[in-house]
């Protein structure tokens, strides 16, 4: 990609308050979620699942995610058998148990990351995609695991990392096991990070609580797709605290880059390049090193 | 100000007032009266214990919570000698819901870093509840650093409700300021000691908490979200916050079955109130056997424990053979 372009950005909208609630709308034609305007499915599915009249990101699973990412054909998944125990037998309300079971029904995952070796443009990389369809994205000890597990398999076989996230932070149903699972990643990372391996990490809608604060944060480059909500409380816990409505545009991928949080907001469409342009630049000079 | 009392506390409180009144009007004939006295005395003690000794989740977190429960300044002047306190981030503040310094433990020189919450209205002001901002962590972290550079062992006390929900605090990066601790914490060339004094509330907790070795107080909790918020979120109803306690299993004697920490501090009965002499002794003692275990280990020998540490911690199940299967549909082009 010329240079010239990287700089040529299209004028970001003004950023709206993230919704989480927005999936895909179903039939032939639909009416979009966002703009309410008519949009053939076809379309739709075409353009990565974004709007083509106002250009809203609809949520993506972490196999849809996968395609659009890696070339075909080249995903194999790593610690595919790897799932959650109910260590605490957790019940209020509802058992954990039984919330696991309808998670892995609806999104017909074991769990709410898959792990991988992929290729992007030809390179191969450690990719981690999570599916917010699993129990809302969150992070257990399984969750924990195969991320660390891929962390560890890309410092062994020198590979780029590449996180993609969708969460609403730790799971709580497995306590403070989920919990650990934030120094548990972070401490991965930290390791990672001393063989001068590029780990990207891309944030969609949306990536809150502990997965925000721990190996997300932690990248040596951070994205985040348009309009994602990204933040570490919740935006109620946040009213409730200030006792006042938060600010239009809060906790989303436009502010956190204003905010100097992350370096780059970038569409769908282009996400690919981008992140391919970025492991070119970031490891031309890994053969003289090794 | 008035005594804070909890819920469940009332029935030991009123007694304990009946017994009040009764010795300030010795109305009654001698003998009975006094043999009353002594009813009353031995009732509230059997109270007490059956109160304290079965608490549950939610009320060892009130007693955690206790207006009168001592905080990280307190332990930091009974247990530390010439403490000198480091101020700032060096970015933009100074943080007091975090306090951190230098100061000599025994024959240890030390970095000690804790939160504060503060007790009267004007100091819980100061400290914002024991809640950091960004600002908060980022000053840790330079701590950290500097207690890295000049090889002296960390000791944290933690005793926060949480990370500060707040706007500025989001646009500030509380979120990366708290994974930024993590990962310095675990990967830091000198012992890490932690101990949970009262709060454990989740990543604000834990971003002084990554150690080498973790104790917790008997009363303490450390939770991966506060009751209230997983109650509200569950039920829709913070009401339900006794019951999520129970599920969440945060209480130190569960954390302590799981092997998520190393040791607990017994407390008096009924929870420490407004003095740290009765736990002490026990303090000193850990902390000075876990000092004097962890001084001569290396750098790397440090951080590569706590990362073994971290590397075992979850539960989960692990089926090869789904592997397997998925590995077959690949190859054969499904
Ligand atoms: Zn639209």
């Amino acid at each position: 990609m010329p240079i010239r372009d990287w700089f040529n950005k299209k004028k970001i909208r003004s950023p709206k308050q993230p919704t989480s609630k927005r999936t895909v709308p179903v039939g032939i034609w639909s009416k979009c979620a966002d703009c309410n305007k008519i949009i053939y499915q076809k379309e739709l599915f075409d353009n990565h699942f974004v709007c083509p009249e106002c250009g809203h990101h609809y949520r993506l699973s972490a196999w849809q995610r996968i395609k659009l990412l890696t070339d075909p054909e080249t995903f194999r998944e790593t610690e595919s058998g790897l799932s959650a125990k109910d260590p605490l037998k957790f019940k209020a309300g509802k058992t954990y148990a039984a919330s696991l079971a309808r998670a892995k029904k609806k999104s017909r995952l074991k769990e709410a990351v898959i792990t991988g070796r992929g290729k992007i443009n030809g390179v191969t990389v450690g990719l981690a995609v999570m599916d917010f369809n699993f129990i809302g994205g969150s992070m257990g000890s399984a969750v924990g695991e195969k991320i660390v597990r891929l962390i560890e398999l890309s410092i062994a076989e020198k590979l780029p990392l590449i996180i993609v996230t969708s969460s609403g932070g730790a799971r709580m149903q497995e306590g403070v096991f989920s919990l650990m699972q934030m120094a548990k990643t972070s401490a991965a990372i930290g390791r990672y990070q001393r063989f001068g391996l590029p780990y990207i990490s891309i944030l969609t809608n949306p990536t809150m609580g502990g997965v925000t604060a721990s190996f997300a944060s932690l990248a040596d480059i951070i994205i985040a797709e348009p309009q994602a909500l990204i933040g570490f409380a919740g935006p109620r816990i946040i009213e409730q605290t200030i006792k006042k409505k938060i600010p239009e545009g809060f906790q989303s991928s436009e502010s956190m880059l204003k905010n100097g949080q992350i370096d780059m907001v970038v569409e769908r469409g282009r996400l690919k390049s981008t992140v391919s342009t970025l492991l070119a630049m970031l490891t031309l000079g890994e053969a003289a090193n090794a | 100000m008035p005594k804070y009392i909890a819920d469940f506390e009332h029935p030991i409180v009123e007694l304990e007032k009946h017994l009040n009144d009764l010795k300030k009007n010795p109305s009654s004939t001698k003998k009975s009266y006094a043999r009353e006295i002594l009813r009353l005395e031995q009732e509230i003690d059997r109270l007490k214990v059956r109160v304290y000794r079965n608490l549950t989740p939610w009320q060892r977190i009130q007693l955690a919570r206790h207006p009168e429960r001592p905080q990280f300044l307190d332990y930091l002047s009974e247990l530390f000698q010439n403490f000198i306190e480091l101020r700032g981030d060096r970015l933009y503040g100074d943080d007091r819901a975090i306090i951190g310094g230098l100061a000599n433990f025994n024959n240890f020189r030390v970095m000690v870093i804790g939160n504060e919450k503060g007790r009267k209205i004007k100091d819980k002001l100061e400290h914002n509840f024991g809640m950091p901002h960004p600002s908060g962590y980022r000053k840790a972290a330079r701590l950290f650093r500097l207690a890295a550079k000049f090889h002296l062992p960390v000791v944290s006390f933690i005793d926060t409700p949480g990370a500060y929900p707040g706007i500025e605090s989001e646009e500030h990066g509380q979120a990366g300021a708290i994974a930024n601790n993590l990962r310095i914490l675990a990967g830091l060339k000198v012992p890490v000691i932690a101990i949970n004094i009262g709060e454990g509330g989740s990543g604000g907790a834990l971003a002084l908490g990554v150690a080498n070795r973790v104790f917790m107080m008997e009363n303490a909790y450390y939770s991966v979200i506060t009751p209230e918020g997983c109650a509200s979120i569950l039920w829709g109803d913070s009401a339900h916050a006794p019951e999520a306690a129970a599920a969440l299993a945060l209480t130190a004697d569960k954390l302590f079955k799981f092997k998520l920490i190393d040791g607990i501090i017994k407390e008096p009965l009924g929870g420490l109130r407004g003095e740290v002499l009765s736990v002490a002794a026990q303090l000193n003692e850990i902390l000075l056997a876990a000092l004097t275990e962890l001084t001569g280990w290396d750098g790397e020998k440090l951080a590569d424990e706590r990362y073994k540490r971290l590397r075992k911690i979850g539960v989960f199940s692990e089926d090869k053979f789904y592997e397997l299967a998925q590995g077959m549909r690949l190859i054969k082009g499904e």
